[in-house]
């Protein structure tokens, strides 16, 4: 593999981990609080055709996304109310969701614009493009750094720029604030947040907030970055991945983007090189590419390597004692 | 009551009189959806092509999910619809009970052999359609690097690789063709986010032409070669259209043709196997307005020319699906 082609798979894994970094800090939020979100996909799924759908009646993609966050936060806020206040089985309200996200993306999508649940192609402001930076033509020619600086780090969406700024973002609120330090305590031992004073309820409700608007920009990339238009089902199971690069993650935010990297990576490399070839001795389908985010999410949580450790009351509704 | 009973049971047989009086067809649409301009597509299509030409009413329906495809075909058959008509190979399994309970009842499965005695079963020889554009592709290729891309990997989408390699390789021995599947799941039909991924790791392959046989991931394909200023193919639609001057030609297979019939046909429908290739109009390539620029007049007398020979039986283009390989890479 030459350089310049490393540096192909590189941008194309940044394209590809982008959607399951965004997903994957929702879900960090709302699983450090203590629910459990398997509706990461629905989410997505309603927020990329509710932002195609906007960015299309408006012209403007930043619309479509705040359109589409908007309707991620809805679904965010329903699992809210059956998780958190009628303490719902939080895997079968995020099932729900899943199966609502689905069949109203294309009922919607097919009353609106008759295309089986398409929306129309975006053009122009409507979508995202690709942005370059300054003096990425002048360093191309530069040996090493300026390929890696005029097609890596140059050229990207502004969602993929927006994503890489959120993680630190995220890991100071979760770590350095008070916010963060009751977010979290929430989900190990949330009858000690009660004792303090603070509501259970309340903090929950508000890591969804934040579940709600990272899940929506993951959508919104969808279909107005990487493709220009929304398709039934376009999510395609990227929600499920991005909870096991949460697993993988350790629950953490700056591991959370090393998973990502890493399961867009495979995708990548799966992308462009079919089969690989190991010295010309076996050759590696790419079923097994594919396959390995799980396959080592099953390994980190079987315990062959470090141990999971979840947040303790993950997935436990809140019961206030009298 | 009594009154009450024999009102109902009077109703009901008047209603099933009705539907045998006036037996409507029916047109059931695979999980891809009646709009996606592809496939599906093609058959509603031939469809309402039938009902223009007619006047007559049909009744129709879009599988979401795979429980719904037995269900789907038994109301229709209980409801007296017939002639039954449906697209795709994963009707096959649910067709085979279905039709073995309604003998009375006509169906016509599109892209899949059932042998059933009332079942029509219509098959495309899609390779001969991909040779032909295959032999455009190279003709048009200016890195001698050609892409395909595939939806879900089964032997009917590796046929179309198949015949796709050996009309590129008929022009230029030398040139690579790049292949990718989306998937191994239903899913990889419906991810154009993938396939515009592939269209791209393909053209910093070398790729100057894309050929998409995914059904709704290629309308991300189509897409992405149009942003990145190379050519695609089309697929089972004309798809040429979506992006004018920057989709080379489709590959037709004009499942409207084969729909409108065996619509036609009726009650009376013809049972048996039915194969629609380039000898019998079923399969073509798109020339229209938006492609007309591209298409030099070399490449359209080689298509024709081949496209003859084919009809005739001089050229025979290798069916993947006949003994599951393909002697081209």
């Amino acid at each position: 593999m030459d350089f310049l082609q490393l540096i192909l798979t590189l941008d194309s894994t940044v394209r590809l981990s982008v959607v399951l970094l965004f997903a994957c800090l929702a879900g960090l939020f709302s699983e450090k609080s203590g629910v459990v979100d398997i509706g990461l996909e629905g989410k997505m799924l309603i927020s990329a055709f509710v932002a195609a759908a906007v960015a299309y009646e408006t012209g403007s993609a930043w619309i479509g996304v705040l359109a589409g966050c908007a309707a991620s936060l809805i679904f965010a806020m329903i699992h809210g109310v059956a998780s958190i206040i009628y303490r719902g089985d939080q895997i079968i309200s995020g099932v729900a969701l899943n199966f609502l996200a689905s069949g109203l993306t294309i009922v919607l999508g097919h009353a609106i614009y008759k295309k089986g649940g398409q929306t129309p192609t975006l053009t122009g402001n409507a979508r995202f493009t690709e942005i370059t930076l300054p003096f990425a033509d002048a360093v191309r020619d530069v040996p090493v750094l300026g390929p890696i600086y005029s097609e890596l780090i140059s050229g990207q969406t502004a969602l993929v720029y927006l994503a890489f700024a959120v993680v630190p973002a995220v890991w100071f609120l979760l770590y350095r604030t008070r916010f963060g330090l009751r977010l979290r305590a929430v989900g190990e031992n949330p009858s000690s947040v009660d004792t303090a004073g603070i509501s259970v309820v309340g903090m929950r409700f508000k890591a969804l907030f934040f579940t709600g608007i990272l899940c929506g920009i993951a959508g919104a990339y969808l279909s107005t970055a990487q493709a220009a238009f929304f398709g039934r089902e376009m999510s395609a199971g990227r929600g499920y991945i991005a909870l096991a690069a949460l697993i993988f993650a350790n629950w953490r935010p700056l591991q959370a983007m090393g998973a990502s990297l890493l399961f867009g990576l495979l995708e990548a490399i799966s992308n462009l090189y079919p089969k690989i070839d190991v010295f010309g001795v076996v050759t590696i389908p790419v079923q097994f590419t594919q396959a390995l985010p799980y396959i080592l999410t099953v390994v980190i949580l079987a315990g062959f390597i470090g141990k999971a450790s979840p947040p303790r009351s993950v997935g436990v509704p809140y019961v206030k004692e009298n | 009551m009594t009154f009450m009973k024999s009102l109902l049971g009077a109703t009901a047989t008047l209603a099933l009189t009705a539907g045998a009086a006036f037996a409507e067809p029916a047109m059931i649409y695979d999980m891809g959806g009646k709009f996606d301009k592809s496939f599906n597509e093609a058959a509603y299509n031939g469809t309402q092509r039938w009902a223009d030409e007619t006047g007559g009413t049909f009744r129709e329906f879009e599988i979401t999910s795979e429980a719904q495809r037995e269900q789907a075909l038994r109301r229709f058959a209980e409801e007296g619809n017939n002639p039954i008509v449906m697209t795709g190979f994963a009707f096959a399994s649910a067709l085979e009970t279905v039709a073995a309970d309604f003998p009375d009842t006509k169906f016509a499965i599109i892209d899949m052999v059932v042998d059933q005695p009332n079942v029509r079963s219509v098959v495309f020889n899609e390779h001969e359609g991909s040779y032909l554009v295959g032999m455009m592709a190279a003709m048009a290729s200016e890195s001698d690097t050609v892409g395909f891309i595939g939806g879900m990997d089964i032997p009917l989408i590796r046929k179309f690789a198949c015949g796709y390699v050996q009309g590129v390789k008929a022009v230029n021995p030398d040139a690579t063709v790049i292949q990718n599947m989306t998937g191994t799941t239903p899913a990889a039909w419906n991810d154009p986010v993938k396939g515009s991924e592939l269209t791209k790791a393909q053209i910093a392959q070398g790729a100057d032409i894309v050929y998409a046989a995914a059904g709704g991931t290629g309308v991300g394909v189509l897409q992405t070669a149009a942003d990145e200023n190379i050519l695609s193919i089309g697929v089972d639609s004309n798809q040429n259209y979506l992006h004018p001057g920057q989709v080379l030609t489709s590959m037709m297979k004009r499942v409207d043709n084969a729909v409108y019939e065996a619509m036609s046909m009726g009650e009376d429908l013809e049972t048996g196997f039915n194969v629609m290739g380039v000898g019998n109009g079923g399969i073509s390539f798109a020339v229209d307005e938006y492609n007309a620029d591209l298409m030099t007049d070399a490449m359209l007398a080689a298509g024709y020319k081949a496209a003859l020979d084919i009809a005739t039986g001089a050229l025979v283009v290798h069916d993947y699906m006949s003994d599951n390989s393909c002697p081209v890479e």
